[in-house]
């Protein structure tokens, strides 16, 4: 009996271990070692017919020699800034074009809420990388919203958006939106209209009522869009190199570059386990925000 | 000694504070007020009482105002408040299903409604821990909605609707999820208040005995209409129609035709029974048909042969012990069912009337009234 339990348990830890950690102690491990000319590019490799002996110089050879680097070249620090305000301030503008959608979906008559989510849901069944590249047809200087804008006769001169951090935001708004919308749509849906009926017999205006009760009972949807749109976006990668420009500084690029360009395993490691440690704190304060909100119901 | 009796209903020179002019309200094609008119007056304790469905909320959200009505027009102290918003309105709603803040603590909750006017924090703080302790929810002040008992709850919602002291407060079913013993000290927490603040209150209720105890006025309503408006004794003894003498309280009713002589009327209603003799200030004309009510304790119930305008005769079929009353249902040969009530002034074993024992009804010919539907 003892054993059953055993394996219930053991189960959602095989499968943390096998797909969390073991890739990330790999990783690590990469990042502790040196480039070399060879296949894999780094090296010590475990040599276990070695023995005992070959272990010992194995961990002998593993140091923190890439993660020094990173501090002296001022690139990566820089990259990780840009890419902290890129992801910030999409965030945020997600969230104010996100917020009304959502909140007229959860206003809209019920029998048409089904249709508005699966519109909300139907980008996804075309590939991502499809719907960037579409973007870029937009975007650029012989684009669609050129054309058109020079058609209006509001702008006479191409405006230069593709390849610039502007493009890399409209691509990140746009490709995250669905997640801002669905949290903030679940929270607003549950709530109850005669809670701003209440607000307004005790004398809220509409406006008001919106503050103080529409907001606070969306909050918890509203924390959760805002990470799950700015966690995938603090290392993006596809956007900013399709839509961003050479001025466009992420993180994600700069892993890119260091794996398939460079060839250097060790610091595009390095640069990763960097950047999950710089995501693991929002993911634990995403996850408080979960276990609150599941207590304040429970 | 003379004290003046409170019925503004009575005077003509007295303004009504709300009243409700020809007013229709549809929900689409449903028709849930039906050209509706009352007045109610200030001070007064107008309760609302009728079946599940019959418009009571309808009417009550009309008068704080989320709902408007398809026609006819709502005064509030003689100035027409349909195009007045909820807001802006000097009343108050306490609501069926409570609406209370899940985001906000009971506190919060209650001072709500005083933040949004010009009060300051100590005044504020003041009114909000006389409103718990009024509802006894000092204890819980902190708490939010999710973490008291459903009757705590419905206090809270009753303190939050109080806290502002409105002019007019609506109470759609207050008192409804307390248990029998708050709920009593409750509503005569209301009457209190209603004293003291000289607030008017429209309630509604379901219970009877409730709408008995506090209002001034009751109203029975039905399928969007009004059916009698009058004082709890008026409605209870001098019901208009048989659907109110059914509806408040337990009735006998025996159908049949009148013959009348002055104001007594003679009612024929079944072969082989005496017609039953009955007083009304109303006409019938002979052979109509009308209703004889009568309530289970004006009815006598006796082993012997009593000397009486009506007697019955009849076997017992059951006893409803009631505590403090019995109510006997009693078999007539026809096999119409009538039912008697008497206090138990006595101990258990010392009554002499059990099951299937013959026995006769007996009422004097004042007790009943004659309806004509
Ligand atoms: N928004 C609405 N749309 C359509 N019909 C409605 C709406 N609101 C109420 N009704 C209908 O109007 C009628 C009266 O409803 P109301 O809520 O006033 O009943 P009530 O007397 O308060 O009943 P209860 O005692 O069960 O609370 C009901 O038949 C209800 O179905
Ligand atoms: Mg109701």
């Amino acid at each position: 009996m003892n054993l059953r339990r055993f394996f219930l348990i053991a189960v959602p830890y095989l499968w943390l271990g096998a797909l969390f950690l073991v890739p990330f102690v790999i990783v690590l491990k990469i990042a502790l070692s040196d480039i070399a000319l060879s296949i894999p590019p780094y090296t010590p490799q475990l040599d276990l017919s070695a023995g005992w002996e070959g272990v010992r110089s194995f961990f002998a050879d593993l140091d923190f020699e890439n993660f020094t680097f990173l501090t002296t070249d001022d690139l990566y620090w820089k990259a990780y800034l840009s890419s902290l305000q890129i992801a910030l301030i999409s965030t945020f503008v997600t969230l104010l074009v996100g917020y009304p959608m959502a909140y007229g979906m959860a206003r809209a008559a019920s029998e048409w809420r089904p249709t508005l989510l699966m519109l909300v849901i139907l980008p996804f069944w075309t590939s991502f990388l499809i719907r960037i590249y579409a973007w870029m047809g937009i975007l650029s200087n012989e684009g669609l919203l050129n054309q058109f804008l020079l058609w209006t006769g509001l702008i006479s001169e191409p405006l230069t958006i593709l390849n610039t951090n502007l493009a890399v935001y409209i691509g990140i708004v746009y490709a995250y939106l669905p997640f801002m919308i669905l949290p903030i749509y679940a929270a607003l849906e549950k709530m109850d209209d005669s809670l701003l009926e209440a607000a307004e017999d005790l004398g809220c205006s509409r406006v008001t009522a919106f503050w103080l009760v529409t907001i606070p009972l969306s909050k918890s949807g509203i924390i959760a869009g805002c990470f799950l749109v700015f966690i995938p976006a603090i290392g993006e990668f596809v956007i900013p190199s399709l839509l961003g420009g050479s001025g466009t500084l992420m993180i994600g690029k700069v892993l890119w570059e260091e794996f398939f360009s460079n060839r250097d395993w060790p610091v595009a490691s390095a640069v990763a386990i960097i950047l999950l440690l710089i995501l693991i704190i929002p993911i634990i304060l995403f996850q408080r925000n979960e276990q609150k909100q599941r207590e304040a119901e429970g | 000694m003379s004290q003046t009796i409170f019925a503004p209903w009575d005077d003509p020179n007295e303004k009504p504070l709300i009243q409700f002019k020809g007013v229709t309200k549809r929900f689409g094609d449903f028709t849930a007020i039906d050209n509706l008119n009352i007045d109610i007056f200030e001070r007064e304790f107008f309760a609302l009482l009728g079946p599940s469905g019959c418009g009571k909320t309808t009417l009550m959200r009309m008068l704080a105002g989320f709902e408007n009505p398809t026609s006819g027009s709502i005064l509030l102290a003689g100035q027409d408040i349909v195009p007045v918003p909820p807001n802006k309105r000097a009343v108050n709603m306490m609501f069926q299903s409570y609406a209370l803040f899940p985001h906000l603590s009971v506190w919060d909750n209650i001072a709500f409604g005083l933040r949004r006017g010009n009060a300051s924090k100590d005044e504020i703080a003041d009114r909000v821990e006389e409103m718990l302790r009024l509802t006894r929810l000092s204890k819980f002040a902190k708490r939010k909605p999710h973490q008291i008992s459903g009757g705590q709850r419905q206090r809270v919602a009753l303190a939050r609707s109080l806290a502002k002291a409105p002019k007019l407060l609506l109470l759609d079913e207050p008192l409804g999820a307390l248990d029998a013993k708050l709920r009593q000290d409750t509503q005569f927490e209301l009457m209190d208040i209603q004293e003291k603040t000289g607030t008017t209150f429209v309630i509604v209720t379901h219970d009877q005995e409730e709408a008995m105890t506090v209002a001034s006025r009751v109203a029975v309503m039905d399928e969007g209409r009004l059916i009698q408006v009058a004082t709890p004794s008026v409605i209870y003894e001098a019901p208009e129609t048989v659907y109110v003498a059914d509806f408040i309280g337990d009735v006998n009713i025996i159908e049949g035709t009148a013959s009348q002589s002055g104001d007594k009327v003679e009612i024929t209603w079944a072969e082989g029974e005496m017609p039953i003799r009955g007083t009304t200030a109303k006409t019938f004309a002979p052979g109509q048909t009308c209703h004889f009510a009568i309530r289970p304790e004006k009815v006598t119930i006796t082993t012997e042969r009593p000397d009486s305008a009506n007697m019955l005769q009849g076997r017992v079929i059951d006893i409803a012990y009631l505590g403090n009353l019995s109510t006997y249902h009693v078999k007539l040969p026809n096999g119409t069912m009538m039912k008697a009530q008497t206090a138990n002034t006595r101990r258990l074993a010392n009554r002499g009337i059990t099951w299937e024992d013959d026995v006769w009804l007996s009422f004097t010919d004042t007790a009943g009234v004659l309806l004509e539907r």
